[in-house]
């Protein structure tokens, strides 16, 4: 099992044709995903080259992509200013799950964006977020295949290079994945850590859960008291920033103090107070991960 | 992006927010004129972008044109909370009956513009919210049908019992959510609102930010950045398309993507040192960002070691290491630097590296610790 993806998960990659929507898209390939159809508007009816002679129909749009392959999970490396409008056509083509890649997606726009995804029922991971993968089954995103490996752990983050870390260490130790999900670095997003910790609880070869957070936000702060209150499984905690000054974008768009709140070092306590393991170090993780499974 | 209270009350006033007239001078001379044009009261307002600007002496109240140019020439110049003014705002002092807080901000949890009024002004509304949330009302707006007539007005009612401020308020509350959205704000403030004794509702602060997401659609707003009130070592990184944030440390960072760039802070705080910045080069091993990227972290001239922590996925190291060696090879680097590469490629990179005579490392914490120690002995 897995969450989210897995297997069986047919895939619309939209602006399939782009720089980074064709790279990633023979990446995914390669890796096993079952990437069933491309859209970009204007060059419906060609035909994308996928790695070892294996190819993609690409349509104009979403609703004829997924009515004519059936796809049911989008995902959008389609730039900026078009990519709220790219959420809003998938929302309405039938998916369930929309996978949003883009960075800097004005944030007024994708509050628009997730409330006509709600409102249509369909899960938006992202946006600013590197995708999930489920190793060995399917990977929808930019997450490099070769650090992952199948195992027991559920792992979410609001981060990319930070998670390839802290999986990295993972996989070296041992201790491979179900599902490794990136929520996305950005202040509105459409699927948060208490979404993925549910998701994670109720998959049954799911043992533990590592969850990486960052400044910003009450996101942390409100899963650490789902997880008292909610979960049976372990959950190891790290959070980024604690050298972060008040005020400061950090990178990621949602990644600042305001005022006194979203600072590392309150969901550190919070995590602390709520039976989450914290990580000091990311090489920590490892250690406190194995100790809550012993 | 911040921008000053001038510029948000031209924000304000083209939605029709009553805003009292100013004018934005640099000279004493020129603050001299505009308080003579005004006639009467005039205040003199530092435009810096930090808040407790009043408490830093950098708002001044002046009863003639002389008393302007006096308190000009002692706020121009002066340092508040880190920031140099080089800009006041002259405008007429107006009487003020009472003030009340009219915010609103992209609330993450709503997913939504939320406003929070108060009709108790010239507050720190996180600390009322904290203290007597009862004090404030709150609501959040639905992206999909705007501001709402009876929204606006249960807001406003709040704030007044006069039927006629009400109505005043009502319309205020309705252009600032205009401009928040025109603007592609992700904070709008007025603070304070103040009736007058004649019974009007004005708004005599303003305060706004905008989503840096949209200044590409909104060229008029992307023009109002004022580089002057950030390093310069920023203004450069931006242009560079890196995300960086100067800090006051000595162990200069270049990281691929933020979560670590923060992450590698931590741990060099974490083993004694103070990080000089943050930085994140991005996916990309393009040898250009890589050679801004070190011109940024060389200009600071704290810096003592230049630390490198990047973890290939898709990135491959190998392209990394090479993008270092041709960004040392074409700018002249006297500070020690070391080396962390590892994923994808990893011991090619490595081994590029140590060729070029580069201490070259795999474990995140080693080369923190050697980072550490580098600062610690220079």
């Amino acid at each position: 099992m897995a969450i989210f993806i897995d297997s069986d998960t047919k895939v619309v990659v939209q602006g399939i044709t782009g720089r980074d929507g064709s790279f990633h898209t023979r990446e995914m390939m390669a890796y096993g995903t079952r990437v069933v159809a491309g859209v970009t508007p204007g060059k419906g009816s060609q035909t994308f080259e996928g790695p070892n002679g294996s190819s993609v129909p690409i349509f104009n749009g979403m609703d004829e992509a997924v009515r004519e392959t059936g796809a049911d999970t989008s995902v959008i490396y389609v730039p900026p200013r078009f990519a709220a409008g790219a959420i809003l056509e998938a929302a309405e083509s039938g998916v369930d799950l929309i996978v949003a890649i883009t960075e800097g997606i004005p944030v007024l726009d994708m509050a628009r964006a997730h409330a006509f995804a709600r409102d249509r029922g369909v899960r938006v991971l992202g946006p600013n977020c590197p995708g999930l993968i489920s190793p060995g089954k399917s990977k929808v995103g930019i997450l490099p295949g070769q650090i992952v490996a199948e195992g027991p752990i559920g792992v979410v983050s609001r981060s990319g290079t930070l998670t390839y870390e802290a999986v990295f260490q993972l996989t070296t130790a041992g201790l491979g994945q179900t599902t490794c999900v990136g929520i996305g670095g950005d202040p509105l997003i459409g699927t948060n850590f208490i979404s993925c910790l549910e998701a994670f609880e109720e998959d049954p070869e799911t043992t533990a859960v590592v969850m990486i957070g960052e400044i910003g936000g009450t996101d942390e702060q409100e899963a650490a008291t789902y997880v008292k209150e909610n979960m049976s499984k372990p959950v190891v905690g790290f959070i980024a920033g604690q050298t972060a000054p008040p005020g400061r974008r950090m990178g990621h768009a949602g990644a600042i103090i305001s005022g006194s709140s979203g600072t590392a070092e309150e969901k550190i306590r919070v995590f602390n107070e709520n039976g989450i393991s914290v990580a000091i170090r990311p090489a920590d993780i490892v250690g406190l991960l194995k100790s809550r499974l012993a | 992006m911040d921008i000053h209270e001038y510029q948000a009350k031209e924000r304000f006033r083209s939605v029709g927010i009553p805003v009292p007239p100013g004018r934005v001078v640099g000279t004493p001379e020129e603050a001299e004129v505009a308080a003579e044009e005004y006639g009467g009261t005039v205040v003199i307002k530092a435009q810096v972008h930090s808040g407790g600007r009043g408490k830093a002496g950098g708002v001044k109240l002046a009863k003639h044109a002389i008393e302007a140019r006096d308190y000009a020439s002692q706020i121009l110049g002066m340092d508040i909370n880190g920031f140099s003014v080089d800009k006041v705002l002259v405008t007429p002092a107006e009487d003020i009956d009472t003030e009340a807080y009219v915010g609103v901000l992209l609330d993450r949890k709503a997913q939504a513009a939320t406003f929070m009024v108060s009709p108790e002004g010239g507050i720190d509304i996180e600390e009322v919210a904290h203290t007597s949330p009862n004090a404030i009302r709150k609501l959040s707006v639905d992206p999909r049908y705007g501001m709402l007539p009876h929204q606006a007005y249960w807001l406003a009612s709040f704030l007044y019992d006069d039927p006629s401020l009400v109505n005043q308020a009502r319309k205020i509350i309705a252009q600032l959510y205009d401009a928040f959205v025109s603007s592609g704000a992700s904070m709008a403030e007025i603070n304070p609102l103040i009736t007058t004794p004649a019974g009007e509702v004005k708004a005599i602060d303003a305060k706004m930010s905008i989503d840096d997401s949209e200044l590409f659609r909104r060229p008029e707003i992307a023009e109002m950045r004022d580089t002057s009130s950030e390093p310069p070592s920023e203004t450069k990184a931006r242009e560079a398309g890196l995300s960086y944030v100067k800090l006051e440390g000595d162990v200069g960072c270049c990281v691929n993507g933020a979560g670590l760039a923060m992450a590698t802070m931590d741990l060099v705080k974490y083993y004694g040192g103070e990080p000089a910045n943050f930085l994140d080069i991005g996916g990309s091993s393009n040898p250009d960002k890589v050679v801004a990227a070190l011109e940024i972290i060389t200009s600071d001239p704290k810096v003592k070691v230049i630390l490198f922590n990047i973890f290939g996925g898709i990135t491959r190291c190998d392209d990394v290491a090479n993008g270092i060696i041709e960004a040392i090879e074409n700018i002249d680097i006297e500070l020690p630097i070391v080396i962390r590469l590892t994923g994808t490629n990893e011991d090619l990179a490595l081994k590029i590296l140590e060729d070029a005579g580069l201490s070259a490392y795999t474990s995140m914490d080693e080369v923190v610790e050697k980072a550490v120690e580098l600062a610690g002995v220079a």
